[in-house]
């Protein structure tokens, strides 16, 4: 494959990531942040997205584990989570937060525990793309080509 | 408020607190304000950024030979001291009220908002920040 083509992969993979949801406009503050002074931005941040999540995830399941939950120690993470996917464009997480602090407002476990489980799915599937979508960019660099920086959603 | 001098050397740059207990938005703010031209120093909570203002009950002078701080911007939802608290503490200084105070939050809500401005916020952002928003921000503060 030439870097033409891989180019045209990586604009139809990040295209196809905006289409079907799992990011929003807020990725694209964070592409256009990334500049010959930080050409590795996008990923660090995105990398410490993925440290932060998983940490609350873990501390979601214990909270939600315990015989008395405290929700408001529960909607405090779901709230840090939201804040984060929000930041970084992923939309679903995002989404799911919302869904989430409804049920931590009604103080409904079961309700939560669904919840929790609906993030955590989002979360691993925007992981993934993620990674696939920074996996082509190595591609590209390594073949001496650029990331395309215009993401033009005409036609 | 005082506007800044016109000569652009390093140590003329706005100097920004920037509050966020989440360490993915002060990353986020950090960029968007290097990127508008401002020196940067973030905390994670109000107390840290009333010790970085010199403002701790310690009282001691808020210059200590580091430069001035020409603008805090601030989370509004915070654990321990809220933006809106740390605002307050700010606004009632004698040493740093005139320093102007933007505020952020995920969440619109117009009472917050009027709460904040009417104690003298300078601006209310809503998140996830923006370039444009920064810019807008730093175009008001360099005058």
């Amino acid at each position: 494959m030439d870097v033409g083509q891989m180019q045209r992969q990586w604009i139809d993979y990040a295209k196809s990531l905006f289409l079907e949801g799992f990011l929003d406009g807020q990725f694209l503050q964070l592409q256009q942040l990334q500049d010959e002074n930080n050409p590795d931005f996008v990923v660090e941040v995105v990398s410490l997205f993925f440290e932060d999540s998983e940490r609350l995830l873990k501390d979601l399941t214990f909270a939600l584990d315990q015989n008395g939950v405290d929700f408001k120690k529960v909607d405090a993470h779901v709230h840090q989570l939201k804040g984060s996917s929000s930041s970084i464009g992923a939309q679903r997480v995002k989404n799911a937060c919302i869904a989430f602090r409804n049920f931590c407002e009604e103080q409904n476990t079961d309700a939560c525990l669904r919840c929790l489980q609906q993030v955590k799915q989002e979360y691993c599937l925007v992981k993934n793309k993620l990674e696939t979508l920074f996996r082509l960019e190595q591609q590209i660099v390594a073949a001496g080509g650029s990331i395309p920086t215009e993401l033009s959603f005409s036609g | 408020m005082a506007a800044p001098s016109s000569s652009m050397h390093q140590h003329d740059l706005p100097h920004v607190l920037a509050v966020d207990d989440n360490l993915i938005d002060r990353k986020l703010v950090e960029k968007l304000l290097r990127n508008s031209s401002c020196k940067v120093t973030t905390a994670e909570n109000g107390p840290r950024a009333l010790e970085l203002l010199g403002l701790t009950s310690g009282g001691q002078n808020s210059m200590n030979g580091r430069s001035k701080v020409n603008l805090v911007i601030t989370d509004y939802c915070m654990p321990g001291m809220t933006g809106y608290e740390l605002l307050k503490k700010i606004k009632e200084s004698s040493v740093m009220k005139e320093v102007p105070v933007v505020i952020m939050s995920s969440e619109n809500i117009p009472t917050r908002i009027n709460k904040c401005l009417e104690e003298g916020a300078q601006m209310f952002i809503l998140k996830p920040l923006k370039q444009s928003d920064v810019k807008k921000l730093t175009c008001q503060l360099m005058n």
